[in-house]
């Protein structure tokens, strides 16, 4: 990342005694779609307030493009923020929220006409122009809540949760069109969501965090698939994890088998936790196979059947494009590959907690 | 299904004794108020009783004197309101009911005597003079002054201003405020943007609730313009009390309501689209 | 010479601070010295009538000592006695029929028809738009045709002008009410008279309660519609102190209305305290992180 646009430097923020932040620290490139994911309740909201101006961290700075702006009201930042219950000024068209900022910034009447014209063909409202905000549904005030901050032209573009308050099929289809948008504006997107597949899908670097920490930072890729701690696994995706213990490199004992894996360096007899994706799972004949259990229940979920298959007194998730007799005894099988092993959490901070 | 619509159409029944109610003390004392402002003491009609509020000089100054009155207070009370609220917010003392607490206790005092303890303060010898000469300036002649019954009506009057204004003040999500000013607007902006406009339907039953009080008082105008000074409410209380003179003064109240009714008329648009606010 | 420059230093870098620490805190401190000075203004006549209750004099303007003795001729004076005792009796009987009447008046108007529903509003704000001396007239004209002027001519009047407080806090309610609670309760078996009072009246309560209390204040605080329809020998304590303007104020009723402020005071910050711990901002605060 040689172009850096936005730093965060060791912000600390607690509020009535609670930390929420501490000693947080990121790097945002110009042009970057970088996602904050995690669970309500892990400061994530709080770093896009900070970034907007709302909230002063109690230590450490916010840098823009180098320049200082820790101290600097909301109204002289060069970002915006797409807010999550949209905030459309009620008593004002949609042409006049999206002319808002651009007024303020005494631009010319021409040229505030251009920019909602061009505003409202980029988020598909053409012809919105003198609709009530409140008689828009909630997708539609989204995308005006999207077009009112675009068309100041942030350099950075805060979105909080956009989409938290659609339903399920919007949500897809606005995702898809926030990535176009990205594309044609062409500015930094600083994404916060609670939803990981949303985070999967849209960004090029998520940040993961629980706890004011941050648990991991990749791409898309690397977090679905080797996710460093069982916060991470249990957060993005279904996930199986069990305790194992490391037998030494190249083998992990998991309920009493050894498995050949692909991990080294977690020493010799060491208490890991060990996560297996529910599709990298195979289902085979009873005796064949590492472990062996008993079907519990099938469900046909559309693409694949989600099978729970009891071994000892753990429940492992299945998914397989075939069904299972339930009540049936099979046994089960992994690709060394797919398996991979964390190093059990030393702080509570990294503890499993999913709140959704 | 049919239950439930038995039982829509059972409801209305409900508001009867309402209804009645209304009839009985609301609409039929009006009418007969009507009757007796538009009737002279033969029976015979006549629209002079109604007219007495332009025709005779006296009541044509109490008029206009009431009008200015009713501005000037409603007009002072707005400009002391909104930068109340709007400290009490910065104060961060707008989440507690305590800022609420301060507004409404002094309406617990009596009002006469409240208006009579400004009389001993704006008096000429009162406390405000002697702590003017005490502090060395030159003492200040506002009792039986247009100056003072002001004073007394915005004294009065002004929690029904800063209540509405603050309910719908304080009703406006915070949302609001934080995308105005990210999109880069200073406090004066969106005080002038926002908040002002967000506020109208509190300023208007605020207007309300203060224009039409201090048009019609006659307390005030009592005790503090040393009965000299007279608003209309006091010419239309001495046509009942004093002259028995029960048709011009029936006469004078259905112009006055007429008056007011139309001076109003442009706030009711504003709220007749089934959205009642109330004080607190 | 060191030492001087080294105290030169350290004395405007301290006054730079406080300059600093003013200008940040500029508008916290012209908001509070504006508070302050409206609290003034709205609370200097009270302080006066406080002040006056414990002076020794009958002198409205000279301080001639302090002495209780008010508060004691108070308690020995049945008419001031008499008039508060009607006051409040006024006040109550007068709030709780409202409320008797203007609940399910607002409850039966919230299911009538667009139409109908805009003119009962519309006569429900008679009584709040026009000016107390006109209702008071009119009432008045009414009444002395059947009804002779007394207590009950004043009660009627305090109702009449009571009731549209009521219904105008229960209606916000009765709009936002969830229906289909209400339903859910008829189908689990509650029939109407169960549903409305386990379901419809405790989601009501709340303004109800402020609907009474409102209606309760303006009864204490009127004066001008009790002062048109009460008839000889019915004093509120409003009327009674306008009768004693020109002849001039009993000191007693200084010392009343200081009892009164007190009283109500306490209650009101009782209240406050209560309804203050119940909701506290800070859930508010969390809820943004």
């Amino acid at each position: 990342m040689s172009d850096v646009i936005l730093q965060l430097e060791h912000i600390t923020k607690s509020f009535d005694g609670k930390m929420i932040l501490d000693d947080f620290n990121l790097e945002i490139g110009r042009n970057e779609f970088v996602t904050l994911l995690g669970p309500s309740g892990c400061g994530k909201s709080t770093i896009l307030r900070i970034i907007g101006g709302f909230v002063r961290p109690d230590k450490g700075r916010v840098l823009f493009e180098g320049h200082d702006i820790t101290m600097l009201p909301p109204e002289k930042r060069n970002v915006n923020t797409v807010f999550q219950k949209y905030s459309l000024f009620p008593h004002m068209s949609v042409a006049d929220n999206i002319a808002f900022g651009l007024k303020l910034k005494k631009k010319s009447s021409s040229y505030i006409r251009d920019k909602i014209a061009y505003a409202l063909r980029l988020v598909n409202l053409e012809g919105y122009d003198d609709r009530d905000p409140l008689s828009l549904s909630g997708g539609q005030q989204q995308r005006v809540a999207i077009a009112r901050a675009i068309v100041n032209e942030p350099k950075v573009l805060l979105l909080d949760e956009p989409l938290g308050a659609l339903d399920l099929k919007l949500r897809h289809e606005m995702q898809r069109e926030l990535i176009k948008i990205k594309k044609e504006v062409g500015i930094t997107f600083l994404y916060v969501t609670h939803d990981q597949e949303e985070a999967l899908m849209m960004s090029d670097r998520i940040i993961v965090m629980n706890k004011g920490i941050i648990q991991q930072a990749g791409d898309s890729k690397s977090i679905y698939d080797e996710p460093q701690n069982a916060f991470v696994a249990d957060f993005i995706g279904e996930s199986n994890i069990i305790d194992g213990i490391m037998v030494k490199d190249l083998l992990v004992n998991i309920q009493g088998v050894d498995f050949p894996c692909v991990d080294t360096g977690f020493g010799e007899n060491n208490p890991v936790d060990v996560v297996i994706r529910p599709e990298d799972l195979e289902i085979v004949p009873q005796g064949q196979g590492y472990l062996t259990g008993q079907v519990i229940s099938v469900i046909f979920k559309g693409a694949y059947y989600e099978i729970k298959v009891k071994v000892d007194n753990y429940e492992w998730m299945i998914q397989s494009v075939d069904p299972a007799p339930v009540g049936g005894f099979v046994g089960l099988t992994i690709d060394p590959d797919n398996i991979q092993i964390m190093h059990k959490p030393v702080r509570d901070d990294e503890e499993v907690a999913r709140d959704e | 299904m049919n239950e439930n619509e038995v039982r829509t159409n059972k409801r209305p029944f409900l508001s009867g004794p309402y209804f009645i109610w209304i009839i009985a003390f609301t609409v039929l004392p009006l009418i007969v108020i009507f009757r007796y402002a538009l009737f002279d003491g033969n029976g015979h009609f006549t629209l002079s009783n109604i007219a007495a509020i332009f025709s005779s000089s006296i009541n044509r100054k109490a008029l206009w004197f009431s009008l200015e009155i009713a501005l000037g207070c409603t007009a002072f009370c707005i400009l002391l309101s909104y930068p109340l609220v709007m400290a009490l917010k910065h104060l961060g003392l707008s989440k507690r009911g305590f800022s609420l607490f301060i507004i409404i206790l002094p309406m617990w005092m009596n009002f006469i005597l409240r208006i009579l303890a400004w009389q001993m303060i704006l008096s000429n010898n009162g406390i405000l003079n002697l702590l003017l000469t005490t502090l060395g300036f030159e003492p200040v002649r506002i009792a039986n002054t247009p100056t003072a019954i002001m004073i007394g009506s915005v004294y009065d009057y002004l929690p029904y201003m800063i209540l509405p204004i603050y309910t719908s003040i304080m009703e406006i999500n915070e949302d609001l405020i934080e995308a105005a000013k990210d999109l880069g607007a200073n406090s004066f902006t969106v005080f002038c943007k926002i908040i002002l406009p967000l506020s109208l339907p509190g300023l208007l039953s605020g207007i309300v609730m203060v224009f039409v009080p201090s048009m019609t008082s006659f307390v005030i105008s009592d005790i503090l313009g040393g009965g000299k000074l007279q608003l209309i409410g006091n010419i239309i209380e001495q046509e009942f009390m004093i002259s028995n003179n029960w048709h011009v003064g029936s006469g004078l109240s259905v112009a006055l309501m007429i008056l007011v009714l139309l001076s109003m008329a442009f706030t009711r648009k504003r709220t007749a689209d089934g959205k009642e606010s109330l004080v607190w | 010479m060191k030492h001087l420059k080294h105290f030169a230093c350290s004395f405007l870098n301290c006054v730079k601070n406080i300059f600093l620490a003013i200008r940040k805190h500029f508008k916290g401190i012209l908001s509070g010295i504006y508070v302050g000075l409206i609290g003034l203004f709205l609370y200097a006549p009270i302080l006066v009538l406080i002040v006056l209750s414990f002076n020794k004099g009958r002198s409205r303007v000279k301080w001639e000592g302090f002495s209780f003795k008010w508060y004691e001729a108070l308690f020995s004076n049945s008419q001031i006695g008499d008039a508060l005792v009607t006051t409040i009796v006024l006040a109550l009987a007068s709030a709780g029929i409202a409320v008797l009447i203007g609940v399910p008046g607002a409850i039966g108007m919230h299911a009538l028809g667009k139409k109908k529903f805009k003119v009962m509003m519309g006569l429900t704000n008679i009584p709040l738009l026009n000016a107390d001396i006109v209702t008071g007239i009119a009432l008045m004209l009414w009444f002395v045709h059947f009804i002779p002027l007394g207590f009950g001519s004043v009660l009627i009047a305090h109702i009449t002008f009571n009731i549209p407080y009521v219904i105008l806090s229960v209606m916000p309610r009765l709009q936002q009410m969830n229906v289909s609670v209400y339903e859910a309760t008829r189908d689990l078996g509650a029939g109407p008279v169960y549903a409305f009072f386990k379901i419809v009246l405790p989601d009501l309560m709340p303004g109800i309660v402020s609907g009474f209390f409102m209606a309760f204040t303006m009864s204490m605080d009127d004066f001008v519609i009790t002062f048109f329809t009460k008839g000889p020998g019915v004093n509120t304590l409003s009327t009674m102190i306008y009768g004693q303007l020109k002849k001039g104020i009993k000191p007693e009723m200084y010392a009343l209305s200081t009892l009164i402020f007190l009283v109500v005071s306490a209650v009101l910050l009782v209240v406050n305290g209560i309804s203050d711990r119940k909701k506290t901002p800070k859930a508010e605060q969390i809820e943004r992180i």
